[in-house]
């Protein structure tokens, strides 16, 4: 198996690469007395002061059409809050949409590198394929509501922010297929999580048809998450060493 | 080896194509390129968007450059493209700014240590303590907002400790002016060093003021507002150096000059053999460019371009750690502040100063905030706090 990770001098960025200069650095840091008293409390301070001042990032936008099947679907929810159902769909609907792009990449990334054999491309093409599957699911179930699935709910937008990271490391030419796993073993662990959740909250609302629809998506995506880890972990114990 | 300016046509203007493959290479790496790898990156990135932004104005104030100007301007272009994208994607945005502290701090070191002019050596050594605490501030917030050592980043050559404190460096505007230096008596490398200056802390105000609200903290959003003015500041006070009475081709021919200095500066100090090649490219680019100004303005002024910037380039900058300077000039120089173009002692500073700073700062000081406490300590401060 090929090697993803290499020791050598290159790397400058500890102080034992150079210890004349930083010894001499961590002495002049030492005798320096900071120009203002306090420790990190005091940025505490101010972004309190803000997070008490803040608005919320967005809100969730109103169905625009009321169709017959959507208002039985909500008189049905009666009492609830449907914003905050609509919202975590959006949420879902954004992440699946998202995670098809990550599996393009991470497809992409295992080709151009003739990964391990130990890596199914076929299997990364049905995840792909199920990750696109899910976001028409959301999708339909946001139409079924009267909401529209094309606008972005607040839980949409901050949940891309979280994951935004897990984006850049897929699309850098540099990173490895292991690398590139560990990247999106964080997204499908917050993807399950974000399943679970979407079926108890069609169980709570009393949504039972949507419950099993969620509940199936939920048993695809635990797949995903337990051979993308398996590929994980076998992959960093491979290239330690150890005995298959 | 000194290198003649005029000597070498370079490359021709017609001959420097691009394609976007050449433009989009393989950037460095963080981890195991030398810190001064990118510094000459954000440094020549630097002067490559002066170049753009001073050719842009030259053609709006002069019909019949427009179209010269325009063939120089699209290769300056891609010579921009081509070296700031050498910055891996890697480096967050405050990571890129402790590299562009660095830069701000070692290139105005040396350029002040080399400058032969008394009063502009001061001018830069004035600038460099500001930029200097500017790196002690983003670097607690690095620690602080991101867990991270800003000296993975600086490779243990530059200090990481307060210099004159930034609360203190906002001045009132007409105390940002300097005197310039004379076109006619200033030796080629004062103009070279003003060009290249003015050019970094201009791209440092651009970067600040583009990044700032890419963060989500507060403490982060004020503080590079806070630097952000700082560096307009920088900028007013480099760009009054240069003498305003240089006609517009005899500061096209600098700015061209300037360039080919700094690319020669990379040539003779790069380690990086694939970088390097990009500055030995860019060198031959540039002394293309001077060929093709120094017609101009032969065609245009009936002048010899050797009167304005002389035939030989000076000795190349040098990029390394000036670290025992700058613990000089801090020692000797902090209380040093302003009044009108004069330098002056922290008493004798100019009310307008005080009376702007006592507003600015009247509902708190992000610089001070951000750094209460801090001392910098390999690992980040919790290495130190955390038993």
């Amino acid at each position: 198996m090929e090697k993803t990770i290499e020791m050598s001098t290159r790397n400058r960025t500890g102080i034992d690469m150079s210890p004349v200069d930083s010894q001499t650095m961590i002495d002049t840091a030492e005798k320096t007395p900071p120009s203002s008293s306090g420790d990190e409390s005091a940025l505490a301070a101010l972004d309190s002061t803000y997070i008490r001042e803040a608005e919320p990032v967005g809100s969730v936008p109103v169905p625009g059409t009321l169709k017959g099947l959507a208002e039985a679907t909500l008189n049905k929810l009666g009492g609830r809050n449907p914003e905050v159902f609509i919202d975590k769909l959006g949420e879902r609907l954004a992440f699946e949409r998202t995670g098809t792009r990550l599996y393009d990449y991470l497809i992409t990334k295992c080709e151009a590198t003739n990964a391990e054999s130990k890596i199914s491309i076929d299997t990364l093409k049905r995840f792909r394929r199920e990750e696109a599957q899910h976001f028409k699911l959301v999708a339909k179930t946001l139409e079924s509501l009267g909401a529209d699935p094309t606008a972005q709910t607040p839980g949409a937008d901050v949940s891309a922010v979280a994951s935004s990271g897990v984006l850049k490391v897929l699309s850098d030419p540099r990173t490895s297929v292991p690398q590139s796993l560990e990247a999106i073993l964080t997204a499908e662990l917050v993807d399950n999580a974000g399943w679970e959740l979407l079926s108890k909250l069609a169980g709570e609302m009393g949504l039972s048809d949507l419950e099993t629809d969620f509940r199936s998506a939920l048993a695809e995506e635990a797949q995903h998450v337990m051979q993308i880890r398996q590929w994980y972990e076998q992959g960093a114990l491979a290239e330690v060493g150890a005995a298959s | 080896m000194a290198l003649k300016l005029f000597d070498s046509k370079g490359v021709s203007l017609d001959q420097q194509r691009f394609t976007w493959k050449d433009m989009v290479q393989a950037p460095i790496s963080k981890l195991d390129d030398e810190a001064f790898t990118r510094v000459r990156i954000i440094l020549m990135n630097g002067l490559e968007t002066e170049a753009l932004r001073f050719q842009h104005l030259c053609a709006r104030m002069n019909k019949e450059l427009q179209v010269p100007l325009a063939k120089v301007r699209r290769v300056e272009q891609h010579q921009q493209t081509t070296v700031n994208w050498l910055i891996s994607s890697d480096h967050s945005p405050l990571e890129t700014t402790i590299a562009y502290e660095q830069v701000a701090v070692e290139v105005t070191a040396a350029v002040a240590r080399n400058e032969p002019d008394p009063y502009l050596a001061q001018v830069y050594r004035f600038g460099l303590l500001e930029d200097f605490d500017h790196l002690y501030r983003y670097s607690a917030l690095l620690d602080r907002l991101e867990g991270k050592d800003a000296n993975n980043i600086l490779q243990s050559h530059t200090d990481i400790i307060p210099g004159r404190p930034t609360v203190d460096e906002h001045r009132a505007p007409e105390n940002d002016l300097r005197d310039h230096y004379d076109r006619t008596q200033a030796t080629p490398i004062t103009k070279l060093h003003a060009t290249t200056i003015m050019a970094a802390e201009y791209q440092t105000h651009d970067f600040y003021a583009n990044i700032g609200p890419m963060y989500a903290d507060p403490v982060a959003r004020q503080l590079y507002a806070e630097i952000a003015s700082i560096e307009e500041q920088h900028v007013t006070q480099y760009e009054s150096i240069i003498d305003p009475r240089e006609t517009w081709l005899e500061k096209w021919l600098l700015h061209e000059a300037t360039e080919a200095y700094n690319y020669y500066s990379c040539v003779e100090q790069e380690t990086n053999p694939r970088i390097k090649a990009v500055w030995e490219r860019f060198l031959d680019y540039e002394l293309g460019h001077v060929a093709y100004v120094s017609e101009l303005l032969k065609k245009y002024e009936r002048r010899d371009p050797a009167e304005i910037i002389g035939d030989t380039l000076p000795d190349p900058i040098p990029f390394k750690s000036n670290r025992e300077f700058v613990r000089q000039v801090l020692n000797q120089e902090v209380d040093l502040r302003t009044r009108g173009t004069q330098f002056v002692d922290k008493a004798q500073e100019d009310p307008a100063s005080l009376e702007y700073r006592r507003h600015i700062n009247s509902e708190g000081s992000p610089s001070q905030t951000v750094a209460a406490g801090y001392q910098w300590c390999p690992g980040t401060e919790l290495n130190r706090k955390v038993a």
